[in-house]
């Protein structure tokens, strides 16, 4: 089967990892947030980090709140419909931003980095290196997911722009009998 | 400041046409891009330049001011809805400033033009205009961040000479520069002439009939008429704001106001305001000038934002005083409207608010009960007049669900669309989306909470560009004027079933006569 078409979650890692990732979630929560905030200059960074009101600081507020919702998925196993509204919120941000597309999604990748960086002794001490093997293709799955969320962003840029287009000049194009209008009941059709 | 930004599709506006700048008179016409290395400046740009900074320096002691007051605080900082959408530091307020700043302490302090780079200071190059021009067209002057500064310093002003400098060197946006050409000649952004106008507005009455089973019959360029409406342009042709324009025409039809339109002053917005203080002045003198030949007493203006920054701050002092017109006074109520003793020009919303509060329009609010709106103030009616409280006594009363966003994000703290000030074109999308999200952040909050499901404005910028940004960030909120709403709870007088609403959709919230009622009908029918 491709990867990409897997219908159910990634299986949920086995007790011992979870455990251990459980125990160290808010470093490794912390850190990743880290990791996205720092994609940013310094100074954004900062802020991103800082200023904890969601309205004035929504970028920073959904990092905080998603990457959360994301690692409780890759304790429990990667569920695409689970998955896709946490990730979107992320990526529809980083999807309009200066960022190449390999920029915009890196940050599912850094996790593995983290884990790497955070348990890693630990995870040699108790040898559970199958068990991080299986992770690691959790996270990879996360990141194909998140590969359609991106593109999806980026196609429907394009179509708000042509739809604006449209919008901006419609009673123009209506009246020169240019539009399509939308099927459906008029009054004297009734 | 040393880092150059990157001319990339999506981040940067089309050039000014040559074609436009020739019909005005704007400096340096020519073709060119933004991304190109040569900008074929003139051969003394950089005279021009200082020469045309010295000047606003000498002409505005608010520019003066601004350069010298900042103590950088950074109260501004994370205020603008660019930086917060965009993560580019550059659009701190602080920053954007220290970008002309830093040439004027470079270029005409002692301290600057010795020390250099330790006093802050940095000498005029091409690449400084390059930057000016990507980041002051990155500024929707929506002042927000002025609000939080407690020098005062207004960065909009700022931006406002910075792009004055610029057009003196040719530096300018297509998106600002057609409108303007476009509205100077034929009196409106996109060059509509008299007859196609007239036409466009009676395609709208032709829908009302259809929807609302009212034919109205408004007036054109009528001399001796009480009073000249003027509105934004994009009403007349351009989706969601044809549909507030018929909430106008029905409520004047509703109130038996003695109106006219002007063909002529067929534009209620300004883009020479987002040109040059001497633009803004030549078109809004179109206004003026047009209520003087038709005789009218006052002006009625439409649902707009920067219109209404230009009359409520400048207009006095660019063509007043409007001595030729009198003191407005609704004709329906009695009310002076003492707020528009200079301009003469009273706002949609506050001669709409004012009927209401006298009793004087016939309303069902529950003709909007399937609408949730909440309220978006636009920065010019909010910040740059005051209008907060009338918009929403007017949706109180035409609808009977209205939802406020959370007190950091409205009235004077309200965030940007993210596409005022000109910014508004189609390849500005992608920055657009940047400046717009933390607006759309607040929406989505209420449409999660509490259902909202409309967005609604005085703005005709703001219908213009809304459908694009919810679409992206709340897709599930539409966006209408107020203007609309009040339209869609109007019982006008004759009307037919209101079983569509002006869009031409079913309307959800239409409660077919009761079954007695229509059996009488038949029955007298049957009689007859």
């Amino acid at each position: 089967m491709h990867p990409t078409e897997r219908a159910e979650p990634t299986g949920a890692i086995k007790m011992k990892l979870k455990t251990l990732l459980a125990k160290h979630k808010t470093a490794l929560v912390a850190r990743w947030v880290d990791s996205i905030v720092e994609t940013y200059p310094p100074e954004t960074a900062k802020f991103l980090k800082n200023k904890k009101d969601q309205f004035q600081n929504p970028v920073g507020h959904t990092i905080v709140a998603e990457t959360k919702n994301l690692f409780d998925q890759v304790l429990e196993g990667v569920d695409r419909e689970k998955a896709t509204p946490f990730l979107d919120r992320i990526i529809r941000v980083r999807a309009i931003q200066e960022f190449t597309p390999s920029q915009a999604l890196s940050f599912v990748f850094s996790m593995k980095y983290i884990i790497r960086e955070i348990v890693g002794p630990e995870i040699d001490t108790e040898a559970l290196d199958q068990e991080l093997v299986d992770l690691e293709a959790s996270l990879d799955f996360m990141a194909l997911v998140a590969f359609d969320i991106y593109m999806s962003c980026r196609e429907q840029v394009l179509d708000i722009r042509a739809k604006e287009v449209q919008q901006n000049a419609y009673l123009l194009l209506r009246r020169a009998n240019l539009l399509v209008e939308k099927p459906g009941p008029r009054p004297e059709d009734s | 400041m040393d880092t150059k930004p990157e001319f990339k599709p999506g981040n940067f506006l089309y050039a000014g046409k040559a074609s436009a700048l020739e019909t005005v008179g704007l400096p340096n016409p020519r073709d060119w891009s933004p991304t190109d290395d040569d900008w074929q400046l003139p051969a003394d740009w950089k005279g021009i330049v200082h020469e045309g900074m010295a000047e606003r320096l000498q002409r505005f002691r608010s520019f003066k001011l601004f350069m010298d007051v900042c103590v950088r605080c950074g109260a501004c900082a994370d205020k603008c809805h660019f930086f917060i959408g965009s993560g580019d530091p550059k659009n701190m307020p602080v920053l954007r400033a220290e970008l002309i700043r830093s040439i004027y302490r470079g270029e005409f302090k002692t301290a600057g033009k010795i020390l250099g780079k330790l006093a802050g200071g940095r000498k005029l190059t091409e690449d400084v205009i390059k930057e000016w021009f990507y980041y002051f067209f990155q500024c929707t002057e929506c002042r927000r961040c002025s609000v939080f500064c407690p020098y005062g310093i207004d960065t909009a002003e700022i931006t406002i000479i910075a792009r004055e400098i610029l057009n003196l060197i040719g530096c300018n946006i297509d998106w600002i520069a057609s409108p303007v050409a476009n509205c100077f000649m034929t009196g409106n952004h996109l060059g509509l002439k008299p007859h196609t106008f007239k036409e466009n507005v009676e395609y709208l009455l032709d829908d009302i009939e259809e929807y609302v089973g009212v034919r109205i019959e408004p007036t054109f360029n009528r001399k001796g008429a009480e009073i000249l409406f003027v509105t934004p342009s994009g009403d007349v042709f351009a989706e969601p704001g044809i549909f507030t324009f018929m909430g106008y025409l029905m409520l004047f039809d509703h109130i038996g106001l003695d109106y006219t339109w002007s063909t002529y002053a067929s534009e209620g917005g300004n883009f020479g305001f987002f040109t040059s203080h001497e633009m803004m002045k030549r078109l809004n003198a179109k206004m003026y000038a047009e209520a003087k030949r038709l005789g009218v007493k006052w002006i009625l203006g439409g649902e707009c934002g920067h219109m209404w920054r230009v009359v409520h701050q400048y207009m006095n002092t660019l063509n007043g005083p409007a001595d030729f017109l009198e003191q407005p006074i609704s004709p329906l109520t009695g009310t002076r409207f003492e707020n528009a003793a200079a301009t003469k020009m009273v706002h949609i919303t506050e001669f709409t608010a004012d009927l209401i509060k006298n009793n004087k329009l016939k309303l069902d609010p529950s003709q909007n009960d399937h609408i949730i709106p909440t309220f978006h103030d636009s920065c010019n009616t909010s910040r740059g007049m005051g209008l907060l409280e009338e918009p929403r006594y007017v949706l109180n009363n035409v609808c009977n669900n209205f939802v406020d966003m959370a007190p950091q994000v409205i009235r004077e703290n309200t965030f940007c669309c993210g596409s005022g000030s000109g910014l508004n074109a189609g390849e500005y999308l992608e920055m657009r989306l940047r400046g717009g999200l933390p607006r759309a952040n607040a929406v989505k909050r209420v449409h999660e909470d509490h259902g909202v499901n409309m967005l609604s404005c005085v703005c005709a910028i703001d219908r213009a560009v809304f459908p694009a940004l919810m679409d992206y960030w709340v897709p599930e909120v539409g966006v209408c004027g107020v203007s609309e709403l009040v339209a869609n709870a109007l019982v006008m007088e004759g009307q037919g079933e209101r079983e569509y609403n002006l869009r031409g959709e079913e309307n959800p919230s239409y409660k077919p006569p009761a079954e007695d009622e229509a059996s009488a009908e038949a029955g007298e029918e049957g009689e007859e």
